[in-house]
């Protein structure tokens, strides 16, 4: 297994108190299902579990990983926030090794 | 001759799959499918409607390892009426689990945006499960160039 390595976060430099914004997600992943052959040769398995988006802490979006996602992981959704928040991505393999990207936003 | 073929077996699949798809939201009499108990764990075997739920998806995926795929539900995302949950399945994968995701109301829009694999031509199924218990469906066929899962 290869090193876990921490999501990449886009979100906006500012947004609007209560007001609608997009995030995007990416994690770098072979998501590998145990399924998969390379010639004769199985390839072993190796999956992320979960991604948990948390906003100051307290998880808001969660993505549970089955067979069925793509190789690294892409993700867009929608957030809102009243205040300035710490917005924070952990991504959790099978083997439960855990990785980390955290980012402020400020609200205008 | 060899096209022509291939086409024709396209469509019986496709046949097959409308069929499942007319038989598959309601309770699951046959444990043996894997499908059918995907979906009865996501649902706890609870009836989905259509409506109110929008699922896209390209109508032909040329690489079927990164097949993008958006859910958007119709929802205020309020307190009192949020989507707590989307499920995803695939009806002809090696196994039918996509993704589950989970919403809080700090999720502005009910609106997810993924990519998934897909191993052959089939549908794909998008169930939420809102805050009033009640659970919207959505099917869409999506036609796979190259498969994206064992290959």
């Amino acid at each position: 297994m290869s090193a876990l390595s921490p999501p990449r976060l886009w979100l906006p430099r500012t947004v609007r108190a209560g007001e609608a914004f997009e995030v995007r997600t990416r994690v770098e992943h072979p998501m590998e299902t145990g399924l998969r052959r390379e010639g004769a040769r199985l390839v072993p398995r190796d999956m992320l579990a979960s991604l948990v988006v948390t906003v100051d802490g307290t998880p808001v979006f969660e993505v549970a990983f089955g067979n069925g996602c793509a190789a690294n992981p892409f993700h867009v959704f929608f957030l809102r926030l009243q205040r300035s928040a710490e917005i924070a991505v952990t991504v959790t393999d099978e083997a439960a090794r855990t990785a980390r990207t955290a980012q402020r936003v400020p609200v205008a | 001759m060899e096209v022509s073929g291939a086409g024709k077996t396209v469509t019986t699949r496709r046949g097959l799959i409308a069929i499942a798809l007319v038989a598959l939201p309601f309770p699951v009499l046959s444990s043996g499918d894997p499908l059918a108990a995907a979906i009865a764990e996501a649902t706890g075997g609870r009836d989905s409607a259509e409506g109110g739920i929008a699922l896209e998806t390209p109508p032909l995926a040329e690489n079927g390892g990164q097949v993008p795929v958006t859910v958007t539900v119709e929802s205020p995302q309020t307190e009192a009426q949020h989507v707590r949950a989307i499920h995803l399945f695939a009806t002809r994968n090696p196994t039918p689990g996509i993704a589950t995701f989970r919403l809080s109301t700090a999720v502005a829009e009910a609106k997810v945006t993924t990519r998934i694999r897909l191993e052959e031509d089939q549908a794909i199924i998008a169930i939420a499960a809102l805050s009033d218990g009640t659970l919207r469906r959505a099917t869409a066929a999506v036609k796979v160039a190259t498969g994206g899962c064992i290959g």
